[in-house]
């Protein structure tokens, strides 16, 4: 197991360092010149200075090669300075953003927290709507339960979130009045007031953020359970005399989950990228809004960076998956 | 003296008494008796009706701008209501539809012909098989929607050069979409295509002198087809998402030329005055995405043989 695990982690790098080509020589074709919003009375030696500055004027291979380098060395070596006061990387060049003019990293971390309390909460929270609506509506097969569970889920697995945050923002924010419709991120828990403005704001993105996640994952779950429920051991263990909850919740229910949890591990890195939308929405200055103004305002090395870090994700969720798989399943050999 | 031995029963059989049934019969009864897909496929073929041959009927034309009429509510002349400029909402809904549904049905088009051709290649011939695999697992690890956006950004204006801004951002977003979301369908094919490989049929074929080619569209292709089929429906509903999506953005079709998408992200920006509006072109997505949604859930199971007829 752990030699598979190491030989996956392995295997990932050549794939990373080929997306990142892809991202890089894409961006290559960009139009665009960093230097457009300079006055025009600046001349042309000084903008030529800016420009290398900024790590521009140089041929295409040598860019990337540094940026590798940046990304790769400078910035963990950063962190790390950051977390022991230690000065490796002190002056060392590192992955400037165009817009901001200061170190990518520094913009990812200022936004980094907003999307992770919405992003893992409405996960979290769709999971655990999810698993007991797939346990019970496999159960009781064919039931109301399971024919309106069905239907809710299959429409939320198609109403996009595009719609359904627009939605949720009528009704509840411009008809009825009750919930802000804009998250407000510079608001500071102290006290039971701002902690309830703060469960206010996030109601909406991570119901909208969870429908989804509920949506798919309780399919899996059903479809899991079903399959497992009519299998010999099942009736073994009601022949034995067990309780009908331990037979369903400790027997079937061990053994369904183990395909679930490996769709919810390879579904992370997908809801980063619905995120995208749902920042939108909701106006949460958050890694999705950043790469979509980054987008809009040209700025490369931040939509380089970004598009990275959700690459190296995926990647990382991947292997996740497959490894849980062979922990889980004693049937799954990978040695 | 022996009495003349009867023939054996199963000598004196009549033929079958039932007249043979097609196997496309077959699947069209499992289909039918899923009420889902029945219903799903009706409400599609109605969207489908409405949006391309509501405009031979409707008076109004989508781009039509009577600026005193702006910003009403529902009425006779109007049944949607219109919008900032007066344009008549039920002629855009039904312009945007067109257009979205084009864009689907087209981009699901080129992920199918592109995953079925990297599968089977990848699936029939042993030697494609390792680097192809390759090529799809890296574009599943790819992070699509960033990826789009860029991609959106980047060619949007060399293309409206050549192709003009609505055949351009067309052409650009069907093929964006269609490009990464071949993978799925690619992995599905292969993978039937690796157990289709080892049949009898395939070696009779084989030995009385089928080439390749001949072999993959004679006898591989036809079974492959249920699941390229089921990805197909899916698909569809994908690629509509995918280009709503892009539109909400701001980085899909332009503002004149309306999708469901587009209509939905001006919707937005009149929340606060008009919040009804944002109704009618989500409810357009969500409606033909469920629809598809459940017909491909029928069709699954109708072309699957072990659950048909039971």
């Amino acid at each position: 197991m752990l030699t598979y695990t190491i030989r996956r982690f392995v295997l990932a790098i050549p794939t990373l360092l080929f997306i990142s080509l892809v991202i890089f020589l894409l961006l290559e074709l960009a139009p665009g010149d960093p230097m457009a919003q300079v006055p025009l009375t600046v001349p042309p030696e000084v903008k030529e200075k800016m420009r290398l500055a900024l790590g521009l004027g140089e041929p295409t291979h040598i860019r990337f090669v540094k940026w590798m380098w940046q990304f790769f060395v400078v910035e963990p070596m950063m962190f790390i300075d950051w977390l022991f006061g230690t000065a490796w990387a002190e002056g060392q060049q590192r992955v400037l953003s165009w817009q901001f003019r200061s170190p990518v990293m520094d913009v990812i971390v200022q936004r980094m927290p907003q999307t992770l309390w919405v992003v893992a909460m409405s996960y979290v929270v769709g999971i655990l709507i999810a698993l007991p609506i797939g346990i019970y509506s496999a159960y009781r097969q064919y039931s109301v339960f399971d024919q309106t569970g069905t239907f809710v889920t299959m429409v939320g697995y198609s109403v996009p979130p595009f719609f359904s945050g627009v939605l949720v923002i009528v009704i509840f924010s411009v008809q009825l009045g009750w919930l802000p419709s804009i998250y407000d991120t510079t608001l500071v828990v102290v006290d039971w007031a701002t902690f309830k403005q703060q469960l206010m704001q996030m109601i909406m993105p991570v119901m909208v953020l969870a429908l989804q996640t509920t949506a798919q994952i309780s399919r899996f779950m059903r479809a899991s359970m079903l399959d497992n429920l009519n299998q010999d051991y099942v009736r073994t263990a009601r022949a034995k005399g067990l309780s009908e909850w331990s037979v369903v919740m400790v027997h079937v229910l061990r053994n369904s989950m183990i395909p679930v949890i490996t769709v919810i591990a390879l579904g992370v890195p997908s809801i980063f990228g619905g995120a995208i939308i749902t920042e939108q929405i909701f106006k949460v200055n958050g890694l999705g809004q950043l790469l979509i103004t980054a987008i809009e305002a040209n700025d490369l090395p931040m939509v380089q960076t970004v598009t990275f870090m959700i690459a190296v994700l995926i990647v990382f969720f991947n292997i996740v998956a497959d490894v849980l798989y062979g922990v889980f399943d004693p049937r799954i050999r990978y040695d | 003296m022996t009495e003349t031995p009867k023939p054996i029963a199963a000598l004196a059989d009549t033929g079958p008494t039932a007249p043979p049934r097609s196997q496309w019969r077959d699947v069209w009864d499992q289909f039918r008796s899923h009420r889902g897909a029945l219903i799903g496929s009706i409400v599609l073929i109605a969207i489908i009706a409405a949006v391309f041959l509501g405009p031979l009927v409707w008076p109004y034309d989508a781009t039509f701008i009577d600026i005193r009429a702006r910003n009403q509510g529902p009425s006779w002349a109007h049944p949607f209501g219109t919008d900032q400029l007066g344009r008549d909402t039920l002629a855009r809904m039904m312009a945007g539809g067109q257009t979205s549904i084009a864009v689907g049905l087209t981009a699901m088009l080129l992920a199918l012909v592109l995953g079925s051709l990297v599968g089977v290649l990848a699936g029939f011939f042993r030697r494609l098989d390792g680097p192809l695999m390759r090529l799809t697992d890296l574009f599943l690890s790819l992070p699509l929607l960033p990826l789009l956006l860029v991609m959106v950004l980047l060619f949007r204006e060399s293309l409206n050069g050549v192709f003009g801004p609505e055949t351009g951002i067309f052409i650009l977003i069907v093929v964006a979409i269609g490009v990464t979301s071949w993978m799925p369908t690619a992995r599905i094919v292969r993978g039937d295509v690796l157990a289709l490989k080892e049949r009898e049929f395939i070696l009779a074929a084989r030995s009385i002198g089928t080439t390749n080619f001949g072999l993959i569209t004679r006898h591989i292709l036809p079974n492959v087809m249920s699941p390229i089929m089921v990805s197909a429906t899916l698909g569809i509903a994908n690629a509509i998402i995918t280009e709503s999506a892009l539109s909400f953005l701001g980085l899909g079709f332009p503002p004149d030329f309306p999708t469901w998408g587009r209509l939905l992200n001006d919707a937005v920006q009149y929340l606060q005055d008009y919040p009804e509006r944002v109704f009618w072109p989500g409810l357009g997505i969500s409606l033909t995405v469920l629809s598809i949604n459940y017909m491909g859930d029928g069709l699954r199971d109708a072309l699957d043989p072990r659950i048909r007829g039971r």
